[in-house]
């Protein structure tokens, strides 16, 4: 019934099979492959080559096409993912549409995927099959271009968005950089120093961070939140919300004056930034070196939110009258070419470890607390004390809390070796107490790691392999009275060894962030099975998506460190410029397209587009279509009860062929 | 919900403490405990740990005669006052829900017997039945002597938390403090409330188990503790009644009384001492504010 009309000599199907050195000829009978597709309807040409994608198995297509009169080509080898373009590019250098041509994937669906090799072969054959049958039915398409607004939308303003930023603004685009929190500078802002060289984080950042704010290019939208993404490569629509802070930010100069002024003499809330180890008033700036320089009110706490009957001292106090109680949030609208998501990472709740007492004895801490207790304007001064105000005298850091571990995460989180090692650096320095480092493997493997690690041994800090059991505050014998004692099995003495300490550091992990799921969904990308963004390649698109024009950077697609976070940030920044800088991009033209004269108005295609496509032209009582905005994801296609929705590359006869093909028994 | 008593061997041996206290706390609870007909060996943690299939066949068995006493309405609930039996029960019980493996062979095993298993029964622990079906608030209720003379370190043992934490957190449960402090009495805080206590290593490797048993008593008594509660007939055992060799091996003078929880719960109800098998522990726990903590321990 699909069985094209064989006319004026059409189709000429040339047929390619791709050994892929033994990724594919190691399992499929490439030749055997060759001689049975010779036999197919239609199929003038049919060879097996080492590797297609190479220039002389290219060479080979673009000349079978002139000198065979090839009309229709097939090729069989890898995921389409890698090298359909490739493909195509080489049909349409040769002289034909670039879609009279179909890709088989031999490698990814069989070779590598099947062990015994008749079966391979004979599904090879099978698919390949399917694909000479439908190729016949393909039309020329032509791929539309879109041009590419020359903004980029940057959400998460940590070390990965404040980088890419500042990049993509000094190459003269516009930037708009949305941080949810009050101010950028993430988790980098919150640690002390850095590994391997000790640098002071806050002196290698803020001065990042206030170019960032000063840059003419950039748009700084702090404590904001993007709420909506519309649209497609080159023009994403993106709505913005931008929380109120009760200050006027065009008039606060960030004096602070109003945070002396307050009626709560005393910070009294749970400080953010200092991870609840310090107290803040309602009205607050994060940290003395808060990008923006705001101030802002938490509604939540503030006693005129709460009661309306607060003197308001604050705002007597400020003489620009920048504190505004009736301050609302704002929805901003912009339209950019691309995207970049550097949303970050969360440390592994301690509640997933509750062996180890965090909460429940009050001198385990985590890294994060102890990095704000060893920095100078952290709430102890940079004295690393217990909660009781006391020096330790002994500390153990357990590493792997929360990672490599099948009941929490079983990824290594990659940073946790290396902070612990500066973080018994910095305890060792600032107290002079004995430091246990209680490790599963030391993985230090980085540019001055190793040599950190020896250092750090130099120092005389311990380090006790083996996976602690748990902490208890349960004393056998008299030194162990009141004291914190880990329980672990030293793996290379091969004894359980109970250590006691005044304090413990949870190394704790690194996971997706708490709403990396909604960023996921709001920008169309996948997630790997752990939750961190998915790129496209894992070596060859590290910052890609599937989606177009959205690009991802930092430890929102897996754990890394600070120079790694710069690194792809970098990287990131290059591929949107290389995207804005062509100009326009070519979309793929499989999308979806109503036959108007079939359309019966029922609308039942409108409500099912996820991507909001299909409108409703009232007048004339038909469904209208934006090709712009169809992802070619064929709802619409197979929901259609006339069946007048139609798709490119996915027509109704050329999937049944394909279909047909695969089913036609083996002859 | 109906509740179908399983004794297990040592209920009808060395914890027939345990056993007196429980019916008699049922009884006075008004909550019907029907024994288990024709009942069988729960199949043993230990022998668990050498043919688990035979195990979860004798434990197979138990749960059929239970569906086989009272239906497959899925109401019934079969109390296993024992841990270790606790545990088979429950382990087998889910493993039959779960494994098609286990399925297979603990199937054909009950259907050569005559026996088959549909999955209708919940083992449980009195301690869950107590707090979570009948509830602390309507025991609280019929509390007639509270015992605010009662320091006590209520001492889970291992195996009603895990692996299987049916009713309560594996790592840090509260159920048993709770249903305590409606007494009256105190509660410690304390680290070792899950820890094992040496279970069968004090009769196999006996220097293991000591120390095992040992650390948890001194920790209770640290604790301020004048008496560990169980509840679990094992722990008991090794608990009461190595205090002697324990006070020599590590130059101590322990005398701590260890109760079954059952115990504790019928003092404040009013059941008369002789109904709650006091008779049959070593040291008894103070029973009124002046008496002395812990008693004479006991000639065995």
């Amino acid at each position: 019934m699909f069985e094209p009309a064989q006319q004026n000599g059409s189709p000429r199907i040339g047929f390619y099979v791709c050994h892929c050195g033994h990724n594919i000829a190691g399992k499929v009978d490439v030749t055997a492959v060759a001689q049975a597709v010779a036999r197919f309807p239609g199929v003038v040409l049919s060879r097996d080559y080492k590797y297609m994608c190479s220039d002389p198995g290219q060479q080979m297509i673009m000349d079978d096409i002139r000198e065979q009169k090839l009309d229709r080509v097939v090729v069989a080898s890898c995921s389409p993912l890698l090298h359909e373009h490739t493909f195509r590019t080489a049909v349409a250098r040769g002289g034909l549409n670039a879609f009279h041509f179909q890709m088989v994937n031999i490698r990814e669906n069989v070779s590598w995927v099947h062990d015994d090799p008749a079966d391979a072969t004979e599904k090879a054959v099978d698919l390949a099959r399917a694909a000479v049958r439908r190729v016949r039915l393909h039309r020329a398409l032509e791929q539309k271009k879109v041009p590419i607004t020359p903004a980029v939308l940057i959400v998460g303003g940590g070390i990965a968005g404040i980088h890419a930023a500042l990049t993509l603004a000094s190459a003269g685009k516009k930037v708009y950089l949305v941080e949810k929190e009050p101010t950028i500078g993430g988790h980098m802002a919150k640690f002390d120093k850095t590994f391997p060289t000790l640098d002071c984080a806050a002196c290698i950042l803020t001065p990042k961070m206030s170019a960032v704010r000063s840059h003419p290019n950039i748009t700084l939208w702090t404590y904001s939140e993007v709420t909506k993404v519309e649209g497609f490569v080159g023009r994403y629509r993106v709505t913005v919300k931008r929380k109120p802070r009760y200050v006027i930010e065009e008039l606060c100069v960030g004096c602070l004056e109003c945070i002396e002024a307050c009626v709560f003499k005393e910070g009294k809330f749970y400080d953010e930034f200092n991870q609840g180890l310090g107290k803040r008033k309602p009205v607050y700036i994060p940290f003395p070196q808060a990008t923006p320089q705001l101030v802002l009110i938490d509604p939540e706490q503030c006693i005129e939110f709460k009661s309306g009957k607060c003197k308001k001292t604050c705002a007597e106090k400020c003489d620009r009258d920048a504190i505004d109680f009736k301050q609302t949030e704002r929805i901003e609208q912009i339209e950019v070419g691309a995207v970049i998501v550097a949303t970050g990472f969360q440390t592994v709740p301690s509640e997933k470890v509750p062996f180890y007492g965090y909460g429940r004895m009050p001198n385990v801490f985590t890294a994060l607390e102890v990095e704000r207790l060893v920095n100078a304007s952290g709430p102890t001064g940079g004295q690393v004390v217990t909660r009781e105000g006391k020096a330790p005298k002994a500390v153990g850091i357990i590493h792997c809390v929360g990672s490599r571990d099948e009941k929490t995460n079983r990824w290594c989180s990659r940073v946790c070796c290396m902070y612990s090692l500066k973080l018994a650096h910095l305890i060792k320095e600032h107290t002079g107490a004995e430091v246990f480092n209680f490790y599963t493997d030391m993985r230090t493997a980085g540019k001055g790691y190793e040599e950190f690690f020896y250092k750090v041994m130099d120092d005389g800090v311990h380090f006790i392999r083996g996976r602690v059991a748990e902490v208890s505050d349960w004393a056998f014998t008299p030194d162990e009275e009141g004291k914190l004692v880990i329980r672990v099995e030293d793996t290379l003495i091969g004894r359980v060894r109970r250590v006691p300490v005044d304090m413990v550091v949870l190394a704790t992990g690194l996971e997706p962030g708490p709403d990396s799921q909604q960023i996921r969904r709001l920008f169309n990308m996948s997630c790997s099975s752990e939750g961190f963004f998915l790129e496209r390649h894992p070596k060859l698109a590290p910052v890609d998506t599937f989606t177009d024009g959205v690009y991802i950077a930092g430890a929102c697609q897996s754990p890394k460190d600070i120079p790694d976070t710069v690194a792809q940030a970098g990287a990131a920044a290059a591929q949107v410029l290389a995207l804005i800088d062509a100009g326009s991009k070519e979309l793929e033209p499989n999308t979806a397209y109503i036959v108007e004269e079939e359309c019966s108005g029922c609308k039942s295609c409108i409500a099912l587009c996820p991507y909001t496509a299909i409108s409703f032209d009232a007048a004339r009582k038909k469904a209208l279509l934006n090709e712009a905005l169809c992802k070619g994801c064929g709802t619409c296609v197979a929901s259609c009860p006339s069946g007048s929705i139609r798709q490119n590359l996915f027509q109704d006869d050329e999937i049944f062929s394909e279909i047909e093909g695969l089913l036609t028994p083996v002859t | 919900m109906r509740y179908l008593y399983y004794p297990g061997c040592s209920l009808r041996s060395t914890g027939k403490a345990y056993e007196e206290s429980l019916l008699s706390l049922f009884r006075a609870l008004d909550v019907p405990l029907e024994e288990l007909d024709d009942w069988n060996c729960c199949g043993a943690t230990a022998y668990m740990a050498v043919d688990e299939d035979k195990a979860m066949a004798l434990a197979a068995r138990n749960l059929s005669l239970a569906e086989r006493q009272h239906g497959r309405s899925g109401q019934t609930q079969l109390v296993a006052p024992c841990s270790a039996c606790f545990l088979v029960l429950t382990k087998t019980d889910r493993y039959l829900k779960g494994n098609p493996e286990v399925q297979k062979v603990v199937g054909r095993a009950l259907a050569d017997a005559g026996h088959s298993y549909a999955g209708t029964v919940t083992p449980r622990h009195p301690l869950d039945v107590l707090v979570n079906d009948i509830g602390v608030e309507t025991i609280a209720k019929k509390v007639k002597s509270r015992l605010g003379h009662l320091r006590l370190a209520c001492y889970y043992g291992c195996q009603i938390v895990r692996p299987f934490a049916s009713f309560d957190d594996p790592r840090t449960p509260s159920t048993f403090e709770k249903l305590m402090e409606a007494l009256g009495a105190e509660t410690v805080d304390w680290p070792l409330r899950t820890r094992c206590c040496g279970a069968s290593l004090m009769g196999t490797i006996h220097a293991v188990g000591m120390e095992m048993s040992y650390s948890i008593l001194k920790e209770a008594r640290r604790r301020g503790a004048n008496c560990v509660v169980t509840t679990c007939p094992l722990c008991q055992l090794n608990l009461e009644s190595f205090q002697q060799e324990m006070n020599k091996q590590f130059d101590d003078d322990l005398r701590m009384p260890v109760a079954y929880f059952t115990q504790i719960l019928g003092l404040a109800l009013g059941i008369p001492n002789d109904k709650l098998g006091f008779n049959k522990i070593i040291i008894p726990p103070p029973m009124t504010s002046g008496a002395p903590q812990g008693g004479e321990p006991a000639r065995v």
